[in-house]
């Protein structure tokens, strides 16, 4: 039994001390919107974010993050209204959408560290989430949208 | 002013009658009517197979097709709701259920439902117009019933109709019931493009909002009550079998319910993934392997470099190829070589199966849905109507879903049905790994090209010779391999557009232990390449510049000098570059859509950087253009990975990659600049999901030779 804080709800997870976070919350929570896609911390479909940094939830055991505030991208906002989530739907970023959980959260931890990033900046923190349908472009793009509408203070 | 409409208890009775007939009954209007069943009931209009309008005002657009990414979800439903005039807001989509009688693919002469060859909107585009303006004139039809007025008064708007002269409208979903009761006209007539309202213009993804908030839902995210998890160890070679295992040992760990062998391998059934994963990796399992494909891939290339030296089925010839390559002022000589190439799509392959002793469902991404569903019903022993399969989105695809063999649906039901004792719902999951030496492989080819140019610099001869395994053969489509010839493996170069006099293309299929498949773009992945690099080299041989050359042989093929011309253009062809960058340029056709491309480079660290890629693409007319730039964007994408990285090898028979560590693929940092351009076009529209993938990795090459003066003979690229 491990207890978590996931997206500010605490719970009893019945899993053994090693299990990888991820599969704790696709297959014991019940949130599937954080996605498998390598488990070796390679492509970063996983992530998730741990006392608000982006954590690879792959290879992350569930002892390590107990009690510390996890979210995940069920838990970014109330109705999905979080500036980064409204530029990726603006830009029509995803495809496939399977990474997108994954890069939306990257996203989120990188504006917050710096509101105003670089293309250097964005190269740095979205380099490890990888995106087989190459929605790279828009990815991009929405990030500086959502840079501005936060600096609007257009904050959900 | 809105005014509602009522039906009496005679057309209820009406419409219930024939609900069976496939009119949906009873979806109610929460909080507008207080009983739902009663002589007002509404009723739900589904005047055809591609769409329902319910009375709270949906409109449910049935898509026959698998959404992987490639947008059909928006594409359908955009032609649909422009000849309906419904509001985009009003639309939904749903996957149909496997059924080729309603639902086949029309481009494969509708035998078979299933998403491939970027057909999706351009089969569909007839049937799905014909649908919205059937609905459309029939809805106008039961408003002009209710005010007791000629249609021609009325008209339709933003999913309303309008009577102008009586100032009154009624919303579709008012209108659903009454719709439902009247027989669908036989003609109907089409809009003109100058009223399309949707068509050619910006309409959000429908499958957008899902994706950026984690509710998309794949596969691998159906939970069913009791379901299990199953895991399968796979044999290290293709075609090995397991003899023996310790099945014992691997039971009695935690979670685990059974280890059971399947055709494919061992399957280890647990309660949760990762108590199936560390069983799995408990099993010992002795293989047999006698009939196990054991070459290396330099033994493949070795062979296959043999054969390119000798004559083989001939798939093009036109003139007279011994006197044009010896009547030749200049010849010049080149062999291509191309891995198997893996499609890792983000998610790995995955399905959830139900099996009872009448009935099986099937959850997936599934790509061929009547394919999929005869062979689950082969599997569990079961008629095909016994089968339900659920399409589902699919984590990206690349052609990896659309098996003939339905391999990862075959294995679910394979142990669905070994643990049919257990009468729970299996969750088969691919590891990484799973999927990445999985084999359906874009297969290994080697390309030998000899070409000659006249003494003004023309091009007089072309010999095109490739020799690769046939994705086709062995399969249930093998009966389209006519006289030795896979259309699969020299599409791209037997129909090459450019006017040379003397050509022969010729083709060894080659018989080796990997399975292999099509993959994004299929046959012009290699046949771009190895085409648009000679042609470029003889350009450059003939002292000519690449676009001019390329322009001037392709006379007759208007629409391939449109993009030609237009990528050129937008990318400044011609202009001088800064120090330090380079550009390549190829075009090439596929799928009835044409697509150039102009890369620009520079070279950090010995490597090619792409800077930037104009691309322009005639796919005829656009139905949603945004989707189209989103395509080829992706295209560009994953065909630079392909070209800067893309291999998978054999060593004695095993595959060498197992993740994306050692299988990469471009990452953020390393994407250009992509601009696209789409030819303005009023022809019927035509694939978008592959045709942006060929010509990007032989422009590269292009480029990378106009800064190198060395040739690109492989790929991935190594310079």
């Amino acid at each position: 039994m491990v207890n978590l804080l996931i997206n500010g709800k605490q719970q009893e997870v019945d899993v053994a001390a090693d299990t990888p976070l991820l599969w704790a919350l696709r297959d014991h929570v019940g949130l599937t919107g954080t996605k498998y896609g390598c488990g070796i911390a390679v492509c970063g479909a996983c992530t998730v974010l741990v006392d608000g940094q982006p954590v690879r939830s792959c290879i992350t055991s569930v002892s390590s993050v107990s009690g510390k505030p996890i979210t995940t991208i069920e838990g970014l906002s109330p109705k999905n209204t979080h500036p980064v989530q409204r530029a990726w739907i603006a830009e029509d970023v995803p495809q496939c959408g399977y990474c997108q959980s994954g890069q939306i959260l990257s996203a989120v931890a990188l504006l917050k560290n710096k509101p105003k990033p670089t293309d250097q900046d964005i190269d740095e923190a979205m380099g490890g989430v990888l995106c087989r349908c190459g929605t790279y472009v828009r990815i991009r793009r929405a990030i500086k949208k959502a840079a501005t509408l936060m600096a609007k203070g257009d904050v959900a | 002013m809105n005014t509602s409409l009522n039906l009496n208890r005679r057309e209820f009775l009406k419409v219930s009658a024939a609900a069976g007939g496939g009119l949906l009954i009873c979806l109610y209007l929460p909080g507008r009517l207080e009983a739902a069943a009663g002589p007002h009931t509404p009723v739900e209009f589904m005047p055809n197979a591609f769409l329902r309008i319910a009375p709270d005002n949906t409109v449910t657009v049935i898509s026959k097709h698998l959404e992987m990414g490639q947008g059909v979800y928006t594409g359908l439903p955009t032609i649909v709701a422009d000849e309906l005039d419904a509001d985009w807001s009003q639309i939904r989509v749903e996957s149909a259920p496997a059924d080729a009688t309603r639902y086949g693919n029309l481009a494969w002469g509708g035998t078979s439902q299933g998403t491939g060859g970027s057909t999706s909107v351009a089969n569909s585009w007839e049937q799905l117009r014909r649908a919205g303006a059937t609905a459309r004139a029939m809805l106008i039809a039961a408003a002009a019933q209710t005010w007791k007025v000629n249609t021609r008064t009325l008209r339709a708007e933003n999913g309303y109709v309008i009577d102008p002269k009586g100032k009154r409208r009624a919303s579709y979903g008012e209108l659903s019931s009454l719709a439902a009761t009247l027989t669908p006209p036989g003609e109907v007539k089409l809009k003109t493009p100058k009223q399309w309202k949707l068509i050619g213009k910006h309409v959000p993804r429908t499958d957008g909002g899902d994706k950026s908030c984690g509710r998309a839902i794949y596969a691998s995210d159906i939970r069913l009550p009791g379901m299990l998890t199953a895991l399968v160890m796979r044999p290290p070679l293709f075609g090995a079998r397991a003899k023996s295992f310790n099945a014992d040992t691997v039971k009695a760990m935690p979670g685990v319910k059974a280890v059971v062998e399947i055709p494919q391998g061992v399957a280890v059934v647990a309660g949760d993934f990762w108590s199936a994963k560390q069983a799995r990796d408990a099993l010992q399992v002795e293989w047999d392997d006698s009939a196990a494909e054991k070459h290396s891939s330099d033994e493949l290339l070795a062979q296959y470099s043999e054969l390119a030296e000798k004559p083989g089925a001939v798939a093009h010839q036109s003139g007279d190829i011994t006197k044009g390559l010896a009547g030749a002022a200049k010849k010049l000589e080149a062999t291509f070589e191309f891995p198997y190439l893996a499609h890792a799509a983000m998610e790995p392959l995955s399905c959830v199966v139900r099996l009872s002793d009448d009935a099986c469902e099937v959850w997936a991404g599934s790509q061929q849905q009547t394919l999929d569903q005869a062979t689950a019903a082969r599997i569990a022993g079961l008629k095909t109507e016994q089968v339900t399969i659920h399409t589902l989105l699919a984590g990206g695809s690349f052609g990896r879903h659309a098996n003939p063999t339905a391999d990862y649906i075959s294995e679910g039901v394979e142990v669905a049905k070994a643990t049919r004792s257990l009468n729970v719902p299996i969750r088969l999951l691919w590891t990484r790994e799973d999927d990445m030496r999985g084999g359906y492989y874009r297969p290994m080819y080697v390309h030998s090209i000899a070409a000659g140019l006249d003494k003004r610099g023309r091009p007089l001869a072309w010999q095109h010779r490739i020799v690769g395994q046939s994705i086709l053969a062995g399969t249930m489509f093998k009966s389209m391999v006519k006289d030795g010839i896979d259309f699969t493996s020299i599409e791209g170069a037997a129909n090459l557009p450019y006017a040379i006099p003397n050509m022969l293309v010729d083709l060894h299929t080659t018989q080796v232990g990997v399975p292999v498949l099509w993959w994004r773009s299929v046959g012009s992945t290699h046949n771009a390449f190895s085409t648009e690099v000679m042609i470029n080299e003889m350009a450059v041989a003939a002292g000519k510049d690449p676009v001019a050359f390329r322009r001037a042989l392709l006379n007759n093929h208007p629409r391939h000098r449109g993009v030609l011309d237009l990528a050129a253009q937008k990318a400044g062809w011609g202009k001088p570059l800064p120090k330090g960058r380079w550009r390549g340029v190829a075009v090439h056709e596929s799928f009835h859509s044409y697509v150039a491309e102009v890369v620009e480079i520079s070279i950090v660290d010995g490597k090619p950087k792409v800077e930037r890629v104009v691309c322009a693409v005639d796919c005829g007319v656009a139905v949603n253009p945004d989707m189209v730039r989103a395509q080829m964007e992706s295209g560009i994408i994953f065909g630079l990975s392909a070209a800067l990285y893309g291999e998978i090898t054999l060593k004695n028979g095993q595959v060498v990659q197992s993740n994306y560590h050692d299988y990469q693929i471009v990452r953020l940092p390393e994407t250009p600049k992509i601009e696209v351009h789409i030819v303005p076009s009023s022809a019927k529209p035509t694939g978008v999901g592959e045709p942006g993938v060929p010509p990007l990795a032989p422009a590269l090459a292009n480029a990378v030779f106009a800064a190198t003066g060395k040739p690109v003979r492989r790929l991935p690229i190594r310079i």
